[in-house]
């Protein structure tokens, strides 16, 4: 089963200083008061965030229900915006996977990858053994889970109290953390022309295609940097 | 629960839970040492940057209250903070959600 010691460990890394709690649940917050204003009630709330647990998701979902979208217009749209999580899994996963551990764990545990548990697993999977770290990451993600869904009901019921400006500042909050932790990231060229590239082409590919912009970004500029880092190396 | 918000929610869940699936499942073949995996790491962090530009220049939500110029000024000064502070992630993030509606006032 799960070993408690790394488990542990791993929850317990929401509460370093430079944890993304903060940023984690501000947007949650957000999402709540959100939600609460397109109709939904707070378990209704509460399990979206539980299944989900992906911000972009969330909101597309959200803004299909104002339109009265289809269920499977709803479903597409959501694989799309949420198709990075691919990517983010296939640069994660082979970092814990370990013969000792059953498929399980790796089948279930998936369902964590965000970019915040994704990013803390980065930055310190080194120092935790192969064969623990799906315990380790196990710990994380239901780390910011937990404090996901505690934001989203916190969010339900602070939604008549939020302004304008308030709920500028929740959402502003969150691409200002990511946009330091990439940074902080830009350890090694390929990270950082793929940070810097991804960046710069996203935005441009949005004039072409709203919906594709993000993949079409992500893999043209990752590309770009792989094969510049390749050739950099050798 | 209403029917159609459960199952709004089911089929979000679904579609999401789908391509963490589809990783994990090509995560079982491939190495970490390999060039795929550098590959796909460099796929993650454009795409995760992707991402993070485009919910900052074409924002959804309560963003697009916020005006272009203070955006960009928020970030940048955010981001002075956080090379100030020795890379600390916690005040520029602070410092931000204080500062959007005070700067949006003025530009």
């Amino acid at each position: 089963m799960i070993k408690k010691e790394f488990f542990l460990k791993g929850y317990k890394s929401i509460l370093k200083p430079d944890s993304p709690a903060i940023a984690l649940a501000c947007c949650f917050v957000a999402i709540g008061a959100l939600l609460k204003n397109v109709g939904f009630n707070i378990q209704e709330s509460v399990l979206s965030t539980l299944l989900i647990y992906a911000l972009p998701g969330s909101l597309v979902m959200a803004e299909s229900i104002l339109i009265g979208a289809s269920l499977i217009s709803i479903f597409f749209a959501v694989w799309f915006v949420n198709a990075r999580l691919y990517p983010m899994a296939v640069s994660l996963f082979p970092l814990m996977m370990d013969d000792s551990q059953p498929k399980w764990k790796y089948y279930l545990s998936c369902h964590f990858i965000a970019v915040s548990a994704w990013l803390i697993m980065k930055s310190n999977y080194e120092t935790i053994e192969k064969k623990d770290r799906v315990d380790f990451w196990i710990g994380i993600g239901s780390a910011t889970l937990s404090v996901s869904v505690l934001a989203t009901i916190l969010g339900f019921y602070l939604a008549d109290y939020l302004n304008k400006d308030m709920l500028m500042g929740l959402a502003i909050l969150n691409p200002i953390y990511f946009t330091c932790m990439m940074v902080g990231a830009m350890k090694t060229l390929q990270i950082t022309l793929s940070v810097t590239l991804g960046a710069i082409l996203g935005p441009i590919f949005y004039f072409f295609s709203p919906e594709w912009s993000i993949i079409l970004g992500g893999v043209v500029g990752g590309s770009i940097a792989y094969l510049l880092g390749e050739k950099n190396v050798n | 629960m209403s029917i159609s918000v459960l199952l709004s929610i089911i089929v979000t869940s679904l579609a999401t839970y789908l391509s963490r699936f589809l990783g994990v499942l090509s995560s079982l073949r491939i190495k970490e040492s390999s060039k795929i995996f550098r590959w796909f790491n460099c796929l993650a962090y454009a795409t995760l940057a992707a991402l993070i530009a485009r919910t900052i220049i074409f924002p959804v939500g309560a963003l697009t209250d916020a005006s272009y110029l203070s955006r960009l000024i928020v970030v940048l000064l955010s981001l002075g903070i956080f090379f100030i502070t020795k890379k600390n992630f916690v005040y520029p993030t602070i410092f931000s959600a204080i500062s959007i509606g005070i700067v949006n006032n003025f530009f």
